[in-house]
């Protein structure tokens, strides 16, 4: 009973707080003096057409730097706490899976390679149309998924992809200091020439760290999935 | 300030995801299973998401980015960043939506781990685990 | 204005799908309804002109999260009834 008074207290304390402020903040008219800074210097600055590419991978870049070491936190922490020894899982023969069924085999077929295609695609295009790194490396660790489920059997290579992973952040860190030796600072995409906006070369290093961080993104969610199969060692 | 005043003001975005934020709290704190507690902080997510965005919220803009038709001009570069919105919070909610994620995979993680290990599945048989 | 309606709309069908997320007996149902709160969420950000906080939030909310949470629950042959504590009160401390 004490439980559920003090329950309704923390919730009610947390509204009052919280509603105020979104009941009555108001929709605001124009973007800040930043935001307003930002449009309008990005695509002269850097030739970028997507402004929040250009923000997430060189304005706010070394946040974005922060959360690629977030993911690889939490994806070490999740291999390292789900291995077959830990589950208990051990020398036991793994469990005879079923077999997919035919639908799902033959979509697989059809399906895996204009997945990993349309993934290279996002990432690729990030500073021309919405999109990026990340999304990109979702749809790749998606089309991953799609081959686990219809061949139970398979794993993936754990070896191949600690290595895309690790070569893609070390690669990602030397863009961002060749960034710092080559133009004005730390993930400065000037390093690169810049081309001419609206091209798919353009916009100076940021395509390249955008791929490196789709490919990161993607291994280390292919690495999570693994793991929580039950298929790593 | 009369009632059209006030509903004329609420963020609609906002008012969403702050009572998300409420119902994910309620559900971390009242539902002892541990992957309810997952799920619920997941909507909470979600939630929190949709308050940071909505500051961005500009009535009539488009999205930020320019497309083929102004491209080159540079000229017209003050003209287009009137009909933008904001693209600072969309670059911050970018990364919180990614760290959700990682947050829910090493939650999930920690139950079923814990659930390997022998333990039930709801977090009132860990009374005996506190400092 | 018809924006603002839809993302009313959506906002209500948001807060619908949450709650019924946290209040079902069975986990199916509520990681089903957390991917769709994702869903309509990533439906707001679109409308709301963000699209490439829409297309993640699609991807990553109701994609990848659902298939975690599947195999997390096989992983942990967790029943689908919330309230089942398989070896719950016989091993440790039981409840307080």
């Amino acid at each position: 009973m004490m439980r559920r008074v003090l329950v309704f207290l923390a919730v009610a304390g947390l509204a009052w707080a919280l509603l105020p402020l979104a009941l009555g903040a108001g929709v605001p008219e124009a973007p800040g003096a930043l935001a307003t800074a930002y449009l309008t210097d990005a695509p002269e600055d850097f030739g970028a057409a997507n402004v929040v590419t250009a923000i997430v991978v060189s304005y706010r870049g070394f946040d974005t730097l922060g959360e690629v070491a977030v993911l690889f936190a939490a994806t070490a922490g999740v291999g390292a706490l789900l291995t077959r020894k830990r589950l208990g899982l051990g020398d036991a023969e793994p469990e005879a899976k079923p077999a997919a069924t035919e639908i799902l085999v033959t979509a697989t077929g059809l399906l895996t390679g204009l997945l990993v295609m349309f993934g290279v695609y996002i990432f690729l295009h990030g500073h021309l149309t919405p999109g990026g790194g990340f999304q990109g490396g979702v749809v790749i660790a998606t089309a991953l998924l799609l081959g686990l489920l219809a061949r139970p059997e398979s794993k993936l290579s754990h070896g191949i992809l600690a290595a895309v992973e690790s070569l893609s952040g070390a690669a990602y860190v030397g863009m961002g200091l060749l960034g710092a030796f080559l133009a004005w600072g730390f993930l400065d995409p000037r390093a690169l020439p810049l081309g001419r906006i609206g091209s798919l070369v353009s916009a100076g290093s940021i395509p390249v760290i955008y791929s490196l961080i789709g490919l990161k993104v993607g291994a280390e969610l292919s690495g999570i999935l693994d793991a929580l199969k039950g298929d790593r060692e | 300030m009369s009632i059209l005043e006030f509903v004329s003001r609420i963020n609609p975005v906002a008012a969403s995801g702050a009572v998300l934020v409420l119902v994910g709290v309620w559900g971390v704190l009242a539902r002892p299973n541990l992957f309810k507690i997952a799920i619920a902080t997941s909507v909470m997510e979600t939630g929190v998401n949709l308050v940071i965005l909505s500051t961005g919220y500009i009535r009539g803009r488009t999205a930020p980015i320019l497309d083929s038709a102004v491209a080159g001009t540079a000229t017209d570069a003050a003209g287009a960043a009137a009909r933008m919105t904001d693209p600072v919070p969309q670059a911050l909610v970018l990364t919180a939506i990614v760290i959700g994620l990682a947050v829910t995979a090493l939650q999930l993680s920690y139950a079923v781990r814990l659930r390997a290990a022998g333990g039930g599945s709801s977090i009132e048989s860990y009374g005996d685990e506190k400092w | 204005m018809l924006v603002d309606a839809a993302i009313l709309v959506s906002g209500i069908v948001m807060l619908a799908a949450g709650i019924g997320a946290v209040l079902a007996r069975s986990l199916l149902v509520s990681i089903i309804l957390s991917g769709g709160v994702s869903l309509v969420a990533s439906l707001v950000f679109l409308l709301m002109g963000a699209p490439d906080v829409a297309m993640t939030e699609a991807a990553i909310g109701s994609g990848l999260t659902t298939v975690v949470y599947l195999y997390a629950l096989a992983r942990a042959r967790q029943p689908d009834e919330e309230d089942a504590d398989p070896l719950g009160d016989s091993v440790k401390g039981g409840r307080r």
